[in-house]
């Protein structure tokens, strides 16, 4: 038995099921990060100054400002990956197959790359004692950018088999196949704008 | 790939099977063990309420057990710490672990992709992963009991700054509640992307059966309002794993001792982000519930349901407005009047359409040619019920009388006639509806009505003294039922009465439980009626009982006309089959 409208689009709503899927676990998406971000709005609001001061008579405020540049690397390096992950798309539309391998690895290094800043940040903050438990402002960031990062790494593990051993799937349904990236791709676009938004949030705005 | 299933494992096809079917009837059996266990702590709960601190009989040892594993000093008795453990679980268990699995997992699994003529749910792995994903929530629920300190205490809305500093057992809740929203929202997700796409030729918006409609809502309130509580759910696991304060703020004093954490936080975001879910949630109980109902109505009345268009558009409505009222959950934390106004408005807003709803089942008897069997009796027995449950909802909406009643017995009176007697009522009549569906064989007629009857009667045993203690100004979550209050005095005499009614429900489902295993033991037919009620929907018209395996439909159906033409004029038969051309 097979399921209809796996690979072609089903006339009168114009889809394939997974790409209505994906959309609806991106609704979902939007609504977990709109639950984050509302938090930081309430909590932010009820502060008398941002970023609080700890329990140790500092604020992180400075230190900000020193990672102002790493955080705008990363997002230049998360937009690029989002750009490359359309072409990794493109070129299997165009059954250019080293193309997609050489697009979709770049996708997968700059993912890596921006995890790995954000290690540099992380340790860097946490020697310093701008630990969660040191104001609401540490907490929010921790737990935002973490659950962001969680969704980088998962978006690496997916994209990872894709461009590995999830690829012999294009010898037998290339449409099938090149339908997948197309929906790995729209996560990781959303992965990416989730970035756009908190970098203002996090970094600048304070 | 056709009739692979055959040389399919036991583990293959009974475990992790793939097959809608065979899913929805795991989620059915697992949800109706969780639902039993609810039914349980309740039921040792009335005990500690009817007669306080002595020693519950029968589980007397049992209850000892448990309280000497979390730490607790009893006698045999249910003492108040393990009474907090119960009621915070028994909320948690009924809703997230018995009902949703049930209404969405089990009916919404089995029935849709039958009514609607598709082969499978649209991605029948995801499928199976969320059943056991929800498998692991219960489990991580369950094992929390054996804690020290017991499970989750804080009550089943687990309200910060309490649930921030309370024993293990809540780090474990807020785990397991990771597992059963994730499962929600794949199951969700699937849902909807059966409905849109893998609808049968010819079966438009309009030809979808009442029930469909009522899961397709059902499901976009659980893909987004789910979110925001896990946002909640991993704040609260921050504040107790790593010591954040999003939900405790500056000065706390606990025990005479100021709490070393940094502050600055808000109780009241957590009460935002859960009422967000937990109202949406309540809508999510109800719905398949009133989906089942109309089908049931309209088959055992031979007519149309009465406002098919008004039904569709007001259970849409609804799922709308169902996301703008749950402030009024708030009206006493001090969060302004301003709020309550616009929160007060849109929740006399949302009763409108329910009572449209309402309405619309009622006028669907006028006229009919009723068949009194079971599944038609429990949906008769659903609409006033549910109806009490609404109608007591109105002055806990407006916030002035909500001063008197807030977190009283009336508000627990009130919410489980909505979903007690109101779904589960519900659940009953489409087991008894569905069974011979599923099982190729018929559920006794007899058992099913002493089985209604008497669970009609204890129900109302149970709730409505409730309200009548709630007036009284009897406050919820009260260990010893009220005992040493002194305005409560004069309506004590009702727990036993209700603690009665409670055992005696328990009572009333024997015959209900003998009837299914009896049931299912019984050798099938030969050729098993594949439309035993004479239905006009596709899963009662084009498949055999039990429908075959993997693929459902022998030939793809094809549909003509709307779900509920009963008795056309100058038809052959009462009911015009929605395939027939």
């Amino acid at each position: 038995m097979e399921i209809p409208y796996n690979v072609e689009l089903r006339e009168d709503t114009g889809l394939y099921n997974s790409k209505l899927g994906i959309w609806l676990f991106l609704a979902s998406e939007i609504m977990l990060f709109g639950g984050l971000f509302s938090a930081y709005i309430l909590l932010r609001t009820g502060a008398p100054v941002w970023p609080p001061i700890g329990a140790d008579g500092h604020s992180v405020l400075h230190m900000l400002k020193e990672t102002v540049p790493h955080a705008t690397f990363n997002t230049i390096v998360l937009i690029g990956s989002s750009v490359t992950m359309v072409m990794a798309w493109v070129s299997l539309k165009q059954k250019e197959l080293s193309k997609y391998k050489m697009y979709m690895g770049i996708t997968i290094a700059c993912a890596c790359i921006f995890l790995i800043v954000k290690y540099f940040e992380y340790s860097h903050k946490i020697h310093e004692g701008f630990v969660p438990a040191h104001d609401t402002y540490m907490a929010l960031y921790f737990t935002l950018t973490g659950l962001h990062g969680l969704h980088i790494i998962g978006g690496i593990i997916v994209l990872a088999y894709f461009w590995g051993p999830g690829f012999k799937m294009w010898g037998l349904e290339p449409e099938r196949f090149t339908n997948r990236i197309e929906v790995v791709g729209l996560y990781w676009h959303f992965v990416d704008l989730v970035w756009i938004f908190l970098f203002p949030v996090l970094y600048l705005l304070n | 790939m056709s009739n692979s299933h055959n040389n399919e494992s036991f583990w293959r096809k009974y475990i992790f099977s793939t097959d809608h079917k065979i899913i929805g009837i795991q989620y059915g059996i697992t949800a109706l063990l969780f639902l039993f266990i609810g039914f349980s702590l309740m039921m040792v709960m009335r005990w500690q309420l009817a007669y306080p601190d002595t020693a519950v009989p029968f589980v007397g040892g049992l209850v000892k057990w448990l309280a000497d594993l979390n730490g607790f000093a009893s006698d045999g008795n249910l003492p108040a710490d393990l009474y907090n453990v119960f009621g915070a679980m028994h909320g948690t268990i009924m809703i997230f672990l018995g009902v949703v699995p049930l209404v969405v997992g089990a009916f919404g699994n089995y029935i849709v992709p039958l009514q609607i003529g598709a082969p499978d749910m649209a991605f029948p792995k995801l499928n199976m992963s969320s059943y056991w994903v929800y498998f692991v929530g219960g489990i991580i629920m369950l094992f929390s009991f054996f804690l020290p300190g017991g499970a989750a205490n804080s009550g089943w809305t687990s309200y910060p700054p309490l649930a921030d500093i309370a024993t293990t057992g809540q780090t474990f809740w807020l785990i397991g509640m990771v597992f059963l929203i994730t499962s929600s929202l794949l199951g969700s997700i699937n849902i909807i992307v059966t409905i849109v796409q893998l609808r049968a030729e010819g079966m438009t918006w309009m030809r979808l059966p009442f029930f469909v409609w009522t899961q397709f809502v059902t499901s976009f309130l659980l893909v987004l309002a789910f979110p925001p509580l896990e946002a909640a759910g991993i704040f609260q696991l921050m504040d107790r794993v790593f010591g954040t304060s999003f939900f405790l703020p500056s000065g706390l004093v606990v025990g005479g001792q100021a709490l070393q954490v940094s502050g600055g936080g808000s109780p009241l975001l957590w009460q935002h982000l859960f009422w967000f879910l937990a109202h949406p949630e309540v809508y999510v109980l109800i719905l398949p519930g009133m989906g089942v109902v109309a089908e049931i109505i309209a088959n055992n009345t031979r007519k149309p349901i009465w406002g098919y268009k008004s039904l569709v558009y007001s259970v849409v409505f609804l799922g709308f407005m169902s996301f703008v009222v749950w402030a009024h959950h708030m009206f006493l934390t001090g969060m302004g009047q301003a709020m309550s106004n616009f929160f007060q408005t849109t929740t006399m807003i949302i009763s409108v359409p329910s009572v449209i709803i309402l309405s619309c089942l009622m006028l669907s008897l006028w006229g009919g040619s009723i068949r009194l069997n079971t599944p038609m009796l429990f949906a008769l027995g659903w609409i006033p019920m549910f109806g009490i449950g609404g109608l007591t909802g109105l002055p806990l909406g407006l916030s002035t009388p909500d001063i008197h009643l807030h977190d009283t017995y009336y508000v627990i009176g009130h919410f489980h006639y909505v979903v007690a007697p109101g779904t589960i009522f519900a659940i009953f009549a489409g087991i008894y509806y569905w069974f011979p569906k599923i099982t190729g064989k018929m559920l006794n007629e007899t058992l099913g009505k002493v089985h209604f009857y008497f669970s009609f009667i204890f129900m109302n045993g149970i709730f409505w003294p409730m309200l009548i203690q709630g007036l009284a100004g009897v406050s919820r979550r009260l260990a010893d039922g009220g005992t040493s209050y002194a305005h409560a005095q004069d309506v004590l005499f009702w727990n036993e009465i209700m603690s009665y009614s409670a055992w005696l429900l328990a009572v009333a489902q024997i015959p209900f439980i003998y009837n299914l295993i009896n049931s299912m033991l019984k050798e099938r037919d030969e050729k098993p009626d594949a439309n035993p009620w004479k239905a006009t929907t596709v899963e009662w018209t084009d498949t055999t009982s039990p429908p075959m395996g993997h693929g459902n439909f022998e030939k793809a159906p094809v549909v003509h006309r709307g779900p509920y033409e009963y008795s056309v004029p100058g038809e052959a038969s009462d009911f015009t089959p929605q395939t027939q051309s």
